[in-house]
């Protein structure tokens, strides 16, 4: 077998945990002489068999690392294959790949060989030899390798457009507890090194219009969720403040999926839970383009999302006093709140209202689907609600998620002799010992 | 205008002929009955109605429409055009007639059913084309890059400006087999579109061979085995792509 495909495999197969494939956030277009442009939007060039798009061509440089996380597969006490690309063999697949339309570009990635400062170095040989020498000029998104050199990691910003550092953990106590070698100060520095390196870029791309480009497409990050106790709360505050803090474009979540057994782990066949993950994608949603906060999505009350509705469903059956809302007449903030209407479906009312009074029927034709929106909405002062709306709890159950199958919400328990059963209950309420 | 006459206009089926038979409804002061091409058989009991194509005529009725409706709208008929709907003319005709009495804001009276109509109509040209630019996958074949493509609608023109921006340094051609109508570009900017009922193209060396066998195994050890979702794959790659990318070669 072709050497290069079963390297190719072993250190995919070690970056496919790796959420962000996304090649969005810069417009660039091609120039004589070069391989390559860049589309603002982002294009995905196929989805792999988990529906996950493949933008990227997501690989680690290596996974021979000098760590020890407890939840990762290339750990070092973990027994498996290993294998480096040389820089060659890395620029010939990618140029090889994009001129074929496989991919938009590089997500580089990598264990840490040795130590943090010769990880990036090697990883910088190899984005410079793509950049300068194969002359490429796709996108590249590249790993930042915390505690490497702020130099390094500054130098590694200019042949790319996306960087992350990785958070992996929502907590520090969770980061000391399964990431030793890892710390909070050591993840935040580089991710502040670059939120000031795009700052400063800014100011010079401003002054000179040919000054290099450092990190266009901004910086994202991602962590770990369900491998460690943290509340929904908790996590949607940490990815609230990193928005607002290091401005960053995007956070991922990843459901853990148990690989390694560890006893600070869950389980090997813990399920992932993907529904939370699902959950926390939608509350991201209302983060970054419906002008929620994180606070009026969860709070102390209601640390954890509803399975069962998703997190603007239940702030809207929650606060039935701002609804029904007027479509002609409420404002575009209003009608981004309302359960069922996008920001696509939010904008088409707002431009084709201008010109028209809009029923019902016109909301069709504008492919608002009303199957949720239908409660919470007036057509000139006309409901087509089919349930009275004094009562929010019925209004839950019809704009529900229906389908989830009893595993998915209570994951079964193991049996045991001594655990309360339900005549227990029955028993406790009627006060019979 | 009166509403539609009993005529019905045939055409020779490009965009230039289209924009005449727009000047023809002015000629007849009244919309058609149907439009069709001349190679479309003949029927109908209607009377017909040959529309000439004239090249200066179909550059007044294009400028008309930028300058009377908007810019904006006109995009709206060139992509509307490209469209594989039967009776698109008729719809187009109707739209560049609202174009005329209210302007710059057609474009945003989506309630009314004929710009509805057209909206969407234009919305799934786009989104083909925008498929498109993500599933072809091209084929080196000693050389030269062949990408070979089966859409609905007549995308090529809407893709072929991506590829020439990105690989300016490659021999390329992009062959659509449903409208057996194909696009070459040459390193250096040569470029042209050319008809073809089919191409014949040299069998796959060694090197091609090699890139897809690893673009395949890339793709299998991608893919994360407990998070298994068939159902969101296909919705997000629909079935009719499949047969032309590597992924899915056997």
């Amino acid at each position: 077998m072709d050497e290069l495909l079963k390297k190719l495999e072993v250190l995919t197969d070690a970056a496919k945990y790796d959420v962000a494939c996304t090649s969005s956030g810069v417009d660039r277009p091609g120039r004589p002489g070069a391989l390559g442009n860049a589309v603002k939007a982002g294009i995905c060039h196929s989805f792999a068999a988990d529906g996950r798009c493949i933008s990227l061509l997501k690989v680690l440089l290596s996974n021979d690392c000098a760590y020890d996380c407890a939840y990762c597969v290339n750990r070092r006490s973990c027994d498996g294959p290993r294998a480096t690309f040389t820089p060659e063999e890395l620029c010939r697949l990618t140029v090889e790949f994009y001129r074929r339309n496989y991919i938009e570009g590089l997500f580089l990635s990598s264990a840490v060989v040795k130590n943090p400062d010769y990880t990036s170095e090697l990883m910088l040989t190899t984005l410079k030899k793509l950049r300068e020498e194969e002359r490429f000029w796709g996108y590249v998104h590249v790993k930042a390798i915390p505690g490497a050199d702020p130099r390094l990691t500054h130098a590694l910003g200019l042949y790319a457009d996306r960087m992350s550092v990785n958070i992996e953990l929502p907590s520090q106590k969770s980061l000391a507890l399964l990431a030793p070698q890892k710390s909070k100060e050591k993840i935040l520095a580089p991710m502040g090194l670059i939120r000031d390196g795009i700052k400063e870029n800014a100011a010079d791309l401003a002054r000179y219009r040919a000054a290099p480009k450092f990190v266009p497409a901004g910086q994202s990050t991602q962590m770990i969720i369900g491998a460690t106790p943290e509340t929904d709360r908790q996590i949607l505050a940490l990815t609230e403040g990193l928005y607002r803090k290091y401005q960053l474009k995007r956070v991922f979540f990843s459901a853990y999926m148990p690989v390694v057994s560890d006893r600070n782990l869950p389980a090997r066949d813990t399920p992932p839970p993907l529904l939370r993950e699902h959950r926390l994608y939608q509350a991201d949603w209302l983060l970054r383009f419906y002008g929620f906060s994180a606070g009026e999505i969860l709070d102390d009350q209601h640390p954890d999302f509803n399975p069962l509705l998703d997190p603007k469903c239940n702030w809207a059956v929650n606060h039935m006093e701002h609804f029904p809302v007027e479509v002609n007449r409420a404002p575009y903030e209003m009608l981004l709140r309302v359960p069922g209407i996008g920001v696509k479906s939010a904008k088409r009312i707002r431009a084709a209202r201008r010109y028209a009074a809009l029923d019902f029927d016109a909301l069709k034709k504008l492919g608002v689907v009303l199957k949720r929106a239908r409660y919470f909405i007036l057509c000139g002062g006309k409901s087509i609600s089919p349930l009275p709306m004094d009562n929010p709890a019925v209004i839950a159950g019809a704009v529900s998620d229906r389908g989830f199958s009893p595993r998915e919400l209570a994951p079964p328990e193991q049996l045991s002799l001594f655990a309360p059963t339900k005549e227990d209950g029955v028993k406790c309420l009627t006060g019979q010992i | 205008m009166p509403d539609r006459s009993n005529l019905v206009y045939r055409y020779d089926g490009t965009y230039q002929g289209f924009l005449c038979c727009v000047a023809q409804c002015f000629a007849d002061k009244g919309l058609p009955q149907a439009v069709q091409r001349w190679e479309e058989p003949q029927a109908t009991l209607f009377p017909l109605q040959g529309v000439d194509t004239d090249l200066d005529l179909a550059q007044r009725v294009e400028r008309s429409i930028r300058s009377k409706a908007s810019p904006e709208a006109l995009r709206w008929v060139r992509d509307g055009f490209l469209s594989c709907e039967a009776q698109k003319e008729l719809l187009l005709i109707r739209f560049v007639l609202l174009g005329y009495k209210y302007g710059a804001k057609v474009t945003g009276l989506t309630v009314q059913p004929d710009v509805c109509a057209l909206w969407k109509t234009v919305r799934a040209v786009r989104n083909e084309a925008h498929c498109y630019l993500e599933f072809l996958r091209f084929s080196d074949l000693g050389g030269f890059l062949v990408g070979e493509l089966a859409p609905k609608n007549t995308v090529l023109p809407l893709i072929a400006g991506h590829f020439c921006d990105r690989l300016p340094e490659e021999d390329f051609v992009l062959y659509d087999r449903t409208h057996a109508m194909g696009f070459f570009h040459r390193r250096g900017g040569q470029r042209e579109f050319f008809h073809a009922d089919s191409i014949d193209l040299p069998a796959p060396g060694e090197e091609e061979q090699r890139y897809r066998a690893l673009w395949k195994g890339f793709y299998r050890a991608i893919a994360i085995e407990g998070r298994r979702n068939p159902k969101l794959r296909r919705s997000m790659m629909p079935l009719r792509y499949w047969p032309d990318l590597t992924e899915f070669q056997p």
